[in-house]
């Protein structure tokens, strides 16, 4: 068997495939930013979790340090439980604040944590205890419109 | 002189020609599948169908592509602009082709670039009764002439829809960054963060994979069950564009309905 043009060509061929997937993962996907390191995992439980989704970025101090893996229901508790796989780089005190964030007015939902000034760190599998719910607008908007008018009676 | 009972058996005589067709495909999928060992043994059979089907579509993928993604970053820039968010393009670029228009549009010029020359060449070898000689020779004509051709395809058909997306966002990239003046670092860090390896763009090389099978399979199967006349070939490759685009279009959106439902 010997080499010929042909084979030149179709391993060129195969080579800019190849070439392709990679751009496509390394340059336009984030498989480098997402399997650099390895993950251990977190749940927290939030009353309500507002437009929350799978994959969703978990952030302190602004850096992405995680993923949001999991959303369920607990019915015992009628809570939100929220799994994340976290960068195994980072760890975070026991006390660290859990709440759900709005990426500007109008962007996607992410968990935000703001890392307390326990001793102990959170170990893998572990829940958070300090939690924020998501803020939702219309109850923001009906309690500003109640204590308006609530203020309106006063002045009366 | 209108006849009802005429045109009922006309039509029933249509619907069951269509049914017996669709059985025949799907033994003759089953039969190449079957004799698809000697493809992958003799290496060199495929190679040169990969080299015909893949290599040749190269220029065509490469240059649709840009042009591709050329427009998209132009519309993307007119539409995101109203809205202030024109860093958003990458994102934009990138997801509509690794998702959709990456595999789509490179499976419906795969079809209609090498799909009807592969069913062009199968169809003459039929007319020419080369096939039957090779039968007379007992050499089996699925194993030496189909298999190789549809697993070249399989073969190409991921490798130019990938081609094909990066082609694109390149596209993109030039439209919005160098000529419109997009932010370079928003342009790849905002695309980054939005699109994801597992699930979109794997999502889309599976679909391509999928595309791949189905415009193949129709391909040496309109060749070979070609009628073996100048004219008979002559449809056959005719069908061969039609059904494979409209076989792509419909298993585009099976697929999606699959992959992207519910989360995202």
């Amino acid at each position: 068997m010997n080499r010929t043009v042909l084979d030149l060509w179709v391993g060129f061929f195969v080579a800019l495939g190849i070439a392709a997937v990679m751009f496509l993962a390394l340059k336009v996907g984030n498989l480098s930013a997402a399997h650099l390191s390895e993950t251990y995992v977190l749940q927290a439980k939030f009353d309500n979790i507002g437009g929350l989704k799978v994959r969703g970025p978990v952030k302190s101090a602004g850096v992405v340090v995680g993923r949001v893996t999991d959303i369920q229901f607990d019915p015992a508790t009628y809570e939100a439980v929220v799994t994340m796989s976290i960068d195994g780089r980072y760890r975070f005190p026991k006390d660290t604040f859990a709440s759900i964030l709005t990426a500007g007015l109008l962007g996607e939902q992410y968990i935000g944590f703001d890392a307390g000034g326990d001793d102990k760190m959170l170990k893998a599998g572990e829940t958070i205890a300090k939690t924020q719910s998501a803020v939702v607008l219309e109850k923001l908007i009906s309690q500003f419109l109640f204590s308006k008018a609530a203020d309106g009676q006063d002045k009366k | 002189m209108l006849d009802p009972a005429g045109l009922l058996r006309k039509l029933g005589h249509v619907v069951v020609e269509r049914i017996w067709r669709l059985g025949f495909a799907a033994r003759f999928f089953w039969v190449v599948l079957m004799y698809s060992g000697a493809s992958f043994r003799r290496l060199p059979l495929t190679l040169r169908e990969i080299y015909f089907s893949g290599v040749l579509s190269l220029l065509i993928i490469l240059v649709s592509g840009l042009f591709v993604g050329l427009v998209l970053g132009l519309q993307g820039y007119e539409i995101l602009q109203r809205f202030g968010s024109t860093e958003a393009l990458g994102t934009l670029v990138a997801l509509s082709l690794t998702r959709e228009l990456g595999p789509v549009l490179a499976a419906i010029f795969f079809a209609s670039r090498a799909g009807s020359s592969v069913t062009a060449e199968i169809g003459l070898m039929k007319a020419t009764e080369q096939l039957k000689a090779m039968d007379m020779m007992a050499v089996n004509p699925i194993a030496r002439v189909v298999a190789p051709r549809f697993w070249g395809g399989v073969i190409s058909m991921p490798i130019l829809a990938a081609i094909f997306s990066a082609m694109g966002v390149f596209g993109g990239w030039l439209i919005g960054v160098v000529f419109i003046g997009v932010d370079d670092g928003s342009y790849w860090s905002q695309m980054q963060s939005s699109v994801d390896f597992r699930f979109d763009v794997w999502n889309g090389i599976v679909k391509s994979f999928v595309f791949g099978v189905a415009v193949s399979l129709i391909a040496v199967f309109e060749g070979y069950d070609s009628v073996p006349t100048a004219e008979g070939v002559s449809r056959a490759i005719t069908r061969t564009v039609v059904t494979s685009v409209l076989a792509v279009l419909a298993l585009d959106f099976v697929l999606t309905s699959f992959m992207f439902r519910g989360n995202s």
